[in-house]
């Protein structure tokens, strides 16, 4: 308990930091490291933080029955969400309540949790005083420690990429996929698994994530695939090859988008009408977001 | 080097054909050679340092053995033992040990913690997108192995495993897909190879089960 009014206490002086740097002209975006996973409190607060990042980093395991497809939390938010420029949690946390065009509202940090739930785990979405929730936005907040509110952190979302030289095609993406991706995410984009856990996540498919994600962007899979891809050997692919393979990964059958209406077409009018979604597009014969 | 030799020399007398496991596939002639140093059931010898191979997928043994014949992997004895093997002999041998069961084990109790376990499980990032990532990560929970191409570490004799990491951060084994592990290796500090290597030799090659995701977190540093 007394760790935990620390660990507060400390959050609200770096907020009150933040209101200066904010004021500051042109204000740099600023570097932050979270603290290390060892550090965690002890007592009651502190085992919250720690079932939240076992949630995060095991969430087929610790969010069974919730989610809908193999994907864990840290598949897309490495080393547990701790990473920066892989949409580390430290910049999510002090980046909320914001507006979200998506849902055309103001969300809060749990309500950002939940449309991760919906999409990217294509899973039921837990209330928002559920435990599930509560121990991300604990572990989140953990991570977080000494992060100003309101400023511009460096490292947030993941980097922004240049637009490809040329423009990007299946053709040139299944190759660099062919390459670089299928030894770990299998040919078909169907991941590994040894007994019954993650290892390597699904990009397509039953697995994978379905089609109201924001990984479901081309866009936003190009930014990631360039900064965090191949896992191990990160900052090979060129600019050319995450823009080919991330149209390569968002052109194949995922899960349906769970605000679909009515059909295919007037989903894609309302949720996917931009140059970065693949939904409702015809590839190889058949038009995605059909499949059942 | 020389007592391997020796072994080599008297596999004859040391492993019977008749000793030798019999697994899912036929038992290659060769496999007489290969015992007298990764043991009749090819689960290696711990004290000389040589290798499990029971259990490995056939694809990653195929692959190494070509590696030794061609000099993307260096070891004298290896080498003089893979130049005569052709591709469908390589292609028997693999499929042989593939098909040999490793005996279940539990993991021991407690789980090693320490700057091993934390690299294992945790890698050192650095903050940065190039750092080191964990090793679980690609080679599975408790380094049982993944698929075809990233083999099991558990069990596996420690100065084997360090030598091995030490091979690919001098560049003398350059046989990974993508140089996955020669960059990940030339990351690793030489106090990190050791205990990485210490930690992944302590735990079972086939736990009889996995330990709940989650409830060992390697440990302070």
């Amino acid at each position: 308990m007394r760790t935990s009014i620390i660990v507060t206490a400390i959050a609200v002086m770096a907020g009150g930091s933040a209101s200066a740097l904010a004021a500051a002209p042109a204000a740099k975006p600023l570097a932050f490291n979270p603290p290390a996973l060892t550090s965690i409190p002890k007592g009651k607060f502190g085992a919250e933080v720690k079932l939240g990042e076992n949630i995060f980093r095991h969430t087929t395991v610790y969010a069974h029955g919730i989610i809908g497809d193999a994907l864990n939390c840290s598949n897309c938010h490495l080393n547990a969400g701790a990473l920066a420029d892989s949409a580390p949690m430290w910049a999510a946390y002090t980046a909320y309540p914001a507006y979200r065009s998506k849902n055309k509202k103001v969300n809060n940090f749990g309500m950002r949790l939940q449309g991760c739930f919906r999409f990217s785990e294509n899973g039921k979405v837990p209330k928002l005083d559920s435990q599930t929730i509560v121990a991300l936005e604990a572990y989140s907040y953990f991570l977080a420690t000494g992060a100003p509110t309101g400023a511009k952190l460096a490292g947030r979302g993941y980097p922004k990429l240049a637009a490809p030289p040329k423009p990007a095609t299946y053709a040139a993406g299944e190759a660099v996929y062919k390459q670089n991706c299928s030894l770990c995410h299998e040919a078909d984009g169907s991941g590994q698994y040894v007994r019954g856990q993650t290892v390597f996540p699904a990009l397509w498919g039953d697995k994978s994530f379905n089609w109201g994600a924001g990984m479901g962007s081309i866009k936003n899979a190009a930014e990631f695939i360039h900064a965090n891809m191949p896992y191990g050997v990160a900052g090979t692919l060129s600019v050319q090859q995450a823009w080919d393979v991330a149209t390569y990964i968002d052109s194949q059958n995922r899960p349906q988008d769970p605000r679909f209406v009515k059909s295919v077409a007037e989903t894609r009018k309302k949720f996917h009408d931009n140059k970065f979604s693949m939904y409702g597009k015809t590839v190889n014969g058949h038009v995605l977001g059909a499949q059942k | 080097m020389s007592r391997a030799l020796i072994r080599v020399v008297a596999a004859g007398a040391v492993v019977s054909m008749t000793a030798i496991s019999a697994g899912s596939a036929a038992v290659p002639p060769q496999i007489a050679s290969c015992a007298a140093c990764h043991g009749a059931a090819g689960l290696g010898d711990v004290g000389a340092q040589y290798p499990a191979l029971a259990g490995l997928s056939a694809a990653y043994i195929e692959q190494q053995l070509y590696s030794f014949k061609h000099g993307t992997r260096v070891n004298a004895i290896m080498k003089s033992m893979a130049i005569p093997l052709d591709a469908a002999q390589r292609k028997a041998i693999g499929a042989y040990y593939a098909g040999l069961k490793v005996p279940a084990k539990p993991e021991p109790d407690p789980l090693p913690t320490g700057l091993g376990a934390d690299i294992a499980m945790n890698g050192e990032w650095g903050n940065k997108t190039t750092g080191l990532p964990s090793c679980d990560s690609c080679h599975g929970p408790y380094g049982i192995g993944v698929g075809a191409e990233f083999p099991r570490l558990a069990g596996q004799p420690k100065a084997y495993l360090a030598d091995q990491l030490i091979a690919w951060q001098k560049g003398t084994r350059k046989n990974d897909p993508l140089h996955l592990m020669t960059n990940v290796a030339s990351k690793l500090s030489a106090a990190q190879v050791q205990a990485v290597a210490g930690y992944y030799a302590s735990l079972s090659a086939n736990p009889t089960h996995l330990p709940k995701p989650g409830d060992a977190k390697g440990g302070k540093k």
